[in-house]
């Protein structure tokens, strides 16, 4: 899904697949530092905004 | 009429005649040239009006799922691949078939034959060549011209890719098998949609799809697309706007194309029925190339195993999982 998603034409740093514990608390922190900082490295995305006119 | 045609309408109405089975799905003259319809027979007079040509593109194993009779159908390389991909999905038992393979050397592009004419096609035939019973030659008639063109010329693009001319399976044939051909770089088209960078491959889509109606067409002719309410039919919950959103639009058949993840043929249906001739197939080609190039995986061969998506392997690909 994700190679579909990059070859329509969204960034591949959006999506982010991991396996993350109920346990383990540090590692999700981590996850999701590393998610945010990937998806702020690129241009927001309103592509997939819908318009309302 | 070539001996394809003659064939197919002696083996569907011996079918018929014996009780073998109730009914036979095949394809019939259409009322303008160059056009033909998937038909039903059930007597055997009905099955002499079946033909074959270089027209019949549409996939008829989208009329077998779910059906309780016994049936003949007649089915070219990719239809048989999409039977099989009906059996492995428990839409239809092996048992209550009886296919009529017919070895194919590809169905012709309608759109690039009529791009060659000022005005309209008023006669097509393929029975003025040398060879016609291979189709391999053909004229087409307009009001102002006549033309003699080769098929070879004019395939249709996923013909001209297809190594499974041959039924992968059959109870009869009626003709002899063809020669498969071998396609070294057989993912091009896909290829060069996948060097574009992401603003280039999202303006790509945006144009490719900026004449679609939703009209539906795409996934009504998909044999794969069986689903008793489609995703988009849904109210409660709406999963997608309805309307001409180009959003909705985009969702819609990323979605359609996702469903169908090692499990497209790449027949070429949802093109051949679309009335805007949108490329659907350019997001099931990337698709039918991640399968075949993560899981060696080609859609439709064999009865006996499950699609890549259904199974679990510990040597399965998980890089993309951090």
């Amino acid at each position: 899904m994700g190679n579909l998603l990059e070859h329509m034409g969204i960034e591949k740093e959006r999506l982010h697949f991991s396996w993350v514990s109920s346990a383990e608390a540090t590692k999700f922190v981590e996850v999701a530092k590393k998610v945010t900082a990937a998806v702020r490295s690129i241009e927001p995305n309103d592509k997939l905004v819908k318009k309302l006119d | 009429m070539n001996k394809r045609t003659e064939k197919i309408r002696e083996l569907a109405s011996n079918l018929l005649k014996d009780g073998k089975v109730d009914m036979v799905i095949g394809f019939n003259q259409g009322t303008t040239p160059m056009a033909t319809n998937p038909d039903i027979a059930r007597s055997p007079e009905q099955a002499e009006k079946f033909i074959w040509d270089n027209n019949c593109s549409i996939n008829l194993a989208n009329y077998l799922a779910d059906r309780k009779e016994k049936i003949g159908i007649i089915a070219k390389g990719c239809d048989t691949r999409n039977i099989v991909n009906h059996i492995v999905e428990n839409k239809i038992s092996r048992d209550q078939l009886h296919i009529i393979g017919v070895p194919c050397t590809g169905m012709i592009d309608k759109v690039k034959i009529a791009s060659e004419f000022d005005d309209e096609i008023i006669e097509y035939n393929e029975d003025t060549g040398s060879d016609s019973d291979s189709g391999n030659n053909f004229s087409v008639k307009t009001a102002s011209e006549t033309k003699e063109l080769l098929k070879k010329d004019y395939l249709k693009a996923n013909c001209s890719t297809c190594m499974h001319r041959n039924p992968v399976i059959y109870d009869e044939l009626a003709a002899d098998l063809v020669e498969e051909p071998v396609i070294e770089d057989q993912f091009a088209d896909v290829r060069a949609i996948e060097e574009m960078d992401s603003k280039d491959k999202w303006n790509y889509f945006d144009d490719l799809l900026k004449d679609c109606i939703r009209c539906y067409a795409c996934r009504n002719a998909c044999p794969l697309c069986f689903c008793p309410t489609c995703f988009v039919d849904e109210s409660d919950p709406q999963w997608v706007g309805k309307g001409q959103n180009d959003i909705d639009i985009r969702t819609f058949h990323f979605l359609r194309a996702y469903h169908c993840a090692g499990r497209c043929t790449d027949c070429g249906a949802c093109v051949e029925a679309c009335p805007m001739d949108i490329n659907v197939r350019a997001f099931t080609r990337k698709l039918v190339k991640d399968s075949f190039e993560i899981y060696g995986w080609e859609a439709g061969l064999d009865t006996e195993k499950r699609p890549p998506l259904d199974t679990f392997n510990p040597n399965d690909p998980d890089e993309f999982i951090k």
